[in-house]
């Protein structure tokens, strides 16, 4: 225990160098995909957008040439694919998706930068509160096994967990909606508030997430209840928790920081890995709420038929999704000390 | 296996009710060759009756009954769902097999790629495809293309089990006895692999039917096929719930559940009879 050592170091920082790569690769691939969905359809998107603008009344064939022009230097339609290509990553690196169609003339940056605190704030802290509950529940069931509220718990987690995002989201809006209207069912605050750091505005903002951030949390903890469970039941078998018995140490000591502890590094990783299918949820929750994220910024964009604003947010989505699992892969060896020595 | 599924059966909770909600579904889906209204029709019934003996599950807006339209679509849901674990597992399990076994830098370069496949978020890169396709989005089209991102949790699990594979002994006598890599992975490695396939099969079930569902739900898919997503589509652009026709939604939502917490409580079981610690605590032979 004298500190980090030499060692530890550079065997941290040859850490932090891999999970950086993974992270480069991660964008790579993702942007790659995004790449070839809208490049290898057979669907145009210039002709998309133009045949949707033109179907609100009679245009001008001299004005449809020219958008139709100015569109396609937008989207970098021009050239052969090599120049296609590169020019596709030059704009994603800039993150410039040139102005909204449906909300012309915003930049899509503006409208994403817009939505991207709601849907931070709503994924961030439903994450965090499904998963330290998850655990903190699935390893008390673990190790009391016993006990029957937590074994009604586990039966509940068993009911909800498979359940998709959409579907609970939706009862939950029956439920609260149209049986018993206590709470806000759509919006991320109240109109009538001005948007500033005012009590009224941030309780009406805390009321408003309730829904969406339960329906996230109750499909998390049911997950992560039933992880940690088994996790836990695998644990207490290692002789060193034996060993701790034995020694007289006491219950809630050997719970917390031999068996949770232990427990609780595959779980990390488990965090890291369902991320995307977490932020998946988000999207649709927010669809179903109203909440002025991502989600529905981006299945407005699908209707409204704004190429630019889809392309943006499909990108955003896939590096923010990324710098999270980062965030979490770098702060792993806080947990699991074992990574700077191999 | 007629015994393995009396083992079950008795010993495994999950597993009995599971198989009760699953074949439930499947019955249901079954009776959609018995329909006597074509799945696409609509107005082939008055619309908007309520559940009665006549109609049981009432009917729509659109004119169809619910019930019989309601068979179509968890048909043609379970058959997507079926489409993307056949070939997500094809793929699953050449990645699998073949990190596992050959390890060094294949290994590490196909689990980059694998770990990519896990994090990237697919519901916005569905919908960006939706957006390109348009209405030429077909239902097998979408589930190849789930297919192609379904894979990787898998595959890593596979990996695993092939690597302590590896390890043994039998492995070796196979390599020294001159048989081929594939002959070792085909003949030797997959039969023990073979269970995992079929418990991630059924959660590959959930997950894929699961986005489906949000994806028509959204009318980001064909909504002119009936599946469940799309029913609920279509009961919510006839504002449904405001107008009173529950069982317009009810019904197809119920039996959805019922096919996901069937479909996962049946993984559970199979889960808990691969790996032995857990059945022996299930008989109570262990601490």
């Amino acid at each position: 225990m004298s500190g980090i050592t030499g060692a530890a170091m550079s065997g941290y920082l040859a850490y932090v160098g891999r999970r950086l790569g993974q992270f480069l690769l991660v964008v790579f691939i993702g942007i790659n995909i995004a790449y070839v969905v809208t490049h290898a359809s057979p669907v145009d998107p210039v002709e998309q957008s133009i045949s949707a603008v033109t179907s609100y009344g009679s245009t001008a064939p001299e004005a449809i040439e020219q958008m139709r022009n100015s569109l396609r230097e937008l989207y970098g339609l021009g050239g052969n694919p090599v120049e296609q290509y590169f020019q596709f990553w030059k704009r994603i690196l800039r993150a410039d998706f040139g102005p909204s169609l449906s909300a012309f003339p915003t930049p899509v940056g503006t409208l994403i930068g817009r939505a991207l605190p709601w849907t931070v704030g709503l994924l961030a802290v439903s994450t965090i509160v499904a998963w330290g509950l998850g655990n903190l529940l699935g390893g008390l069931a673990g190790y009391y096994r016993q006990s029957r509220g937590l074994k009604l718990m586990g039966v509940i987690a068993m009911g909800l967990h498979p359940i998709p995002y959409y579907i609970l989201a939706m009862l939950l809006l029956i439920v609260f909606g149209f049986l018993w209207p206590v709470l806000p069912i759509s919006g991320g605050s109240a109109m009538n508030l001005p948007q500033t750091l005012t009590p009224e505005f941030v309780l009406s903002v805390l009321r408003h997430a309730i829904l969406p951030a339960l329906s996230l949390i109750l499909i998390g903890v049911g997950s992560w209840f039933l992880g940690m469970r088994a996790l836990v039941s695998n644990v207490l078998a290692e002789d060193f928790v034996v060993y701790a018995e034995l020694a007289g140490v006491r219950p809630w000591r050997i719970l917390t920081a031999y068996v949770m502890r232990n427990a609780l590094v595959p779980q990390v990783t488990g965090l890291a890995m369902s991320l995307g299918g977490i932020f998946n949820g988000a999207v649709i929750t927010e669809k179903v709420f109203g909440y002025p994220g991502l989600g529905s910024l981006l299945v407005d964009a699908v209707y409204a038929g704004d190429y630019g604003l889809v392309l943006g947010v499909t990108t955003i989505s896939i590096l923010g999704v990324s710098i999270g699992v980062l965030a979490i892969d770098l702060l792993y060896p806080l947990l699991d000390p074992r990574v700077k020595i191999s | 296996m007629s015994v393995l599924l009396r083992d079950l059966l008795r010993h495994s909770p999950e597993f009995r009710i599971g198989a009760v909600l699953v074949g439930f579904v499947l019955l249901l889906s079954a009776l959609a060759s018995f329909s006597p209204y074509p799945p696409e029709s609509v107005y082939v019934v008055p619309p908007d009756l309520p559940p009665s003996l006549v109609y049981w599950f009432g009917t729509t807006s659109r004119g169809q009954d619910v019930f019989w339209q309601l068979s179509f679509a968890i048909r043609n849901t379970l058959m997507f769902g079926c489409t993307v674990a056949l070939v997500s597992r094809l793929l699953a399990l050449v990645v699998g097999l073949v990190s596992g076994y050959k390890g060094g830098w294949i290994d590490r370069a196909l689990m980059s790629v694998n770990d990519s496949f896990i994090v990237i978020p697919l519901l916005p890169i569905l919908v960006l495809f939706y957006f390109m396709m348009r209405d030429r989005i077909s239902w097998l089209m979408l589930a190849l293309i789930m297919a192609c991102f379904g894979w990787a949790y898998d595959a890593r699990l596979i990996r695993s089990v092939v690597m302590s594979l590896k390890a043994r002994e039998f492995t070796q006598t196979c390599l020294f006895s001159g048989m081929s890599t594939r002959e070792i992975l085909t003949r030797e490695h997959l039969p023990y692999v073979m269970p995992i396939v079929f418990s991630t099969t059924m959660n590959n079930m959930v997950w894929s039917i699961g986005l489906e569902v949000t994806l028509a739900v959204l009318g980001f898919t064909d909504i002119n096929t009936p599946t469940i997503g799309g029913m609920i589509y279509w009961a919510n652009q006839h504002t449904a719930m405001v107008a009173g026709i529950w069982w317009w939604i009810a019904f197809p939502t119920v039996t959805v559940i019922m096919a996901f917490i069937g479909l996962f409580l049946l993984a559970v079981s199979a889960n808990a009879y691969i790996d032995p610690r857990s059945r022996l605590w299930g008989t109570g032979g262990a601490p």
